[in-house]
């Protein structure tokens, strides 16, 4: 059974804000999906390899005309920023007393 | 004379298009009236793009009239919400994207505008694609056609509504764990789940990066086979596209003589707890498949048990890592915070629905140092036997025949609060994404309530002409799949 206390690491680590009720619902439902997961610890798996993709692995090297093929304007990739100067998205900043991005 | 929209096929709307029945602009412009009469009922689309439909059903009477043909050309169909669309909102069913408004198209859209196919507009789905309800969209569920007070499956609800409405001709969806066959088997149309790689996923909103596959929701196995024939194909955007040839997948139709077909029943998926007419529909069916010529072998996937676990670990764990990037800089919403850390925070906790929060926080924690290989790699150690179960059967068969889900339609609100209940919907699906094989599902009858029941036809990967080709010898022979709502 997860805790509220672990529940507010994984947060953490994700980046999400949870309300105080979310986090005593997630660990009720997240330790229930987790058992049921721990079915997995029953499977004999000695010497199987894992899949992390279907397909056959391989390089692949895109030739230097592709470069610039689908690159957006500054226009384009700014156009859904929530906020911008019109050459850069704008952030808070990232260090305490930094200067402010505006 | 207009055609009656709500079984209006691709292949006969090209038809009255050729012969000047009807114009695409007249054509649009009835399903459009339609979506206003119903969608506020059905909530199949999320946005309804009246003016740019009517744009390009413009254009394409403009290339019909200069005397050019194609299998698309002027055919009205939906987009689901998780295909980036130029100029077009596209949501993902989530708040985080309610105001998002593509500069670009993804690789199926632009294949299929080029071809002069005409957007209605794009459909409903769980929030990124993460449900099999539809229940998780931002923006409301979408009713099932066939009973309103239930749900259209999941996450290509709104696809699969759209088309058993008659509010498009045929959609596009994606299927990341079931979810084009799922919704496609609860409104009784046809759907097709491709091999992974076999379309690109450039702008397709990721979910599960090594799962997504881009789909069709159609009336009839044919027209999914022209719509396939547009999307299908490598793509230089997409790395995991495989530059394979494309079949040809309208010659592949070779009518209803299966006879030298080898049909696998794995015994696995016909388990206690599966809907007693659910499991008649699919055995007659297959006994149909038989009639035609095919024979019918039993077959064990004997690791089938373990696709649920291994999906509810592996899924979550990309989708963490692919949800990362909605952090309130690039686009999508922003809840300003004290900080860079905090707004994000905050951003993320306002933006993101209770699902998909379980999912990140899911996928986080089975990727979190000290978990990582007892979770992760060990699920995807398990896939590898999940993926092995298939390479063998499809040694001994041609397809493999089952249900598509244990039961038909549920009522809305049914498991939403029971997560482990909802993915359970699942489980006759999911292994097909986690082997990376394709598949359609195919109407075969409806329930004692008049909900429709799903026959599913597993092809190995690449194999879409196989499974199109019995699809459409069924559906020569029967009628399951011309009833409406």
């Amino acid at each position: 059974m997860l805790t509220v206390n672990e529940v507010e690491g994984i947060a953490r680590l994700a980046r999400l804000a949870l309300s105080e009720e979310e986090k005593v619902r997630y660990a009720r439902q997240l330790s229930s999906i987790l058992d049921y997961a721990a079915e997995l610890a029953r499977a004999d798996l000695e010497g199987i390899p894992p899949t992390a993709s279907v397909l056959p692995a391989r390089s692949v090297l895109r030739g230097g005309d592709a470069i610039g093929h689908h690159t957006l304007s500054r226009t384009d990739g700014l156009a859904n920023a929530p906020r911008s100067d019109g050459t850069a998205f704008v952030v808070p900043p990232t260090l305490p007393g930094a200067l402010s991005g505006e | 004379m207009l055609p009656d929209l709500s079984t209006l096929t691709v292949h006969a709307a090209r038809e009255g298009l050729r012969s000047r029945a009807f114009s695409a602009v007249a054509l649009t412009q009835a399903f459009l009236d339609r979506i206003t009469a119903l969608n506020p009922t059905l909530n199949a689309y999320l946005t309804v793009d009246a003016d740019g439909a009517l744009a390009m059903a413009t254009a394409a009477d403009a290339r019909i009239v200069a005397g050019e043909d194609g299998p698309l050309l002027g055919v009205p169909i939906a987009l689901k919400d998780v295909l980036v669309t130029r100029g077009v909102r596209t949501t993902a069913g989530s708040k985080i994207l309610a105001d998002y408004v593509p500069v670009w198209d993804a690789t199926v859209v632009a294949r299929l505008r080029a071809a002069g196919a005409v957007f209605l507009g794009k459909t409903n789905t769980d929030e990124f694609a993460m449900g099999s309800s539809t229940e998780n969209s931002a923006f409301g569920v979408t009713r099932n056609p066939w009973a309103h007070d239930r749900v259209p499956g999941g996450s290509s609800g709104g696809s699969g509504a759209a088309v058993a409405a008659g509010l498009c001709c045929a959609a596009l969806g994606t299927d990341t764990g079931g979810s084009v066959r799922l919704p496609a088997a609860f409104c009784g149309v046809t759907g097709l789940k491709n091999s992974y790689g076999r379309v690109s996923r450039y702008g397709l909103i990721a979910f599960g990066s090594s799962l997504d596959s881009i789909g069709i929701l159609a009336r009839d196995a044919r027209d999914a086979a022209s719509i396939n024939a547009v999307i299908a194909g490598h793509d230089p955007q997409d790395a995991t596209s495989l530059d394979a040839p494309v079949p040809d997948y309208t010659a592949a139709l070779t009518g209803p003589d299966l006879r030298g077909l080898r049909i696998g029943v794995p015994r696995e998926y016909f388990i206690e707890g599966i809907q007693p007419e659910v499991e008649a529909a699919v055995r007659a069916a297959i006994d149909g498949l038989v009639a035609l010529g095919a024979t019918c072998h039993e077959v064990s996937l004997p690791n089938t048990s373990l696709g649920l676990p291994v999906y509810y670990l592996i899924a979550p764990a990309e989708a963490s890592a692919n949800l990362a990037r909605f952090d309130g800089v690039k686009y999508g919403l922003r809840i300003e915070g004290d900080g860079l850390e905090s707004m994000m925070r905050e951003t993320r906790g306002a933006g993101f629905g209770p699902e998909v929060k379980r999912r990140i926080m899911l996928g986080t924690y089975a990727l979190s140092a000290g978990y990582h290989d007892a979770y992760y790699t060990r699920a995807q150690r398990a896939r590898t036997l999940i993926k092995r179960d298939f390479d063998h059967a499809f040694e001994h068969v041609d397809v493999i025949a089952s249900p598509v889900a244990p039961g038909t339609a549920f009522r809305i609100g049914e498991h939403v609060d029971d997560p482990l209940q909802m993915y359970l919907e699942d489980v006759f699906t999911i292994n097909m994404n986690l082997a990376g094989i394709c598949g359609v599902s195919v109407p075969c009858g409806l329930d004692s309530n008049r909900l429709p029941i799903g026959l599913q036809l597993m092809a190995p990967a690449f194999g879409e002409a196989i499974a199109l080709r019995v699809a459409d010898a069924y559906q020569r022979v029967t009628a399951h799949h011309l009833q409406r709502p």
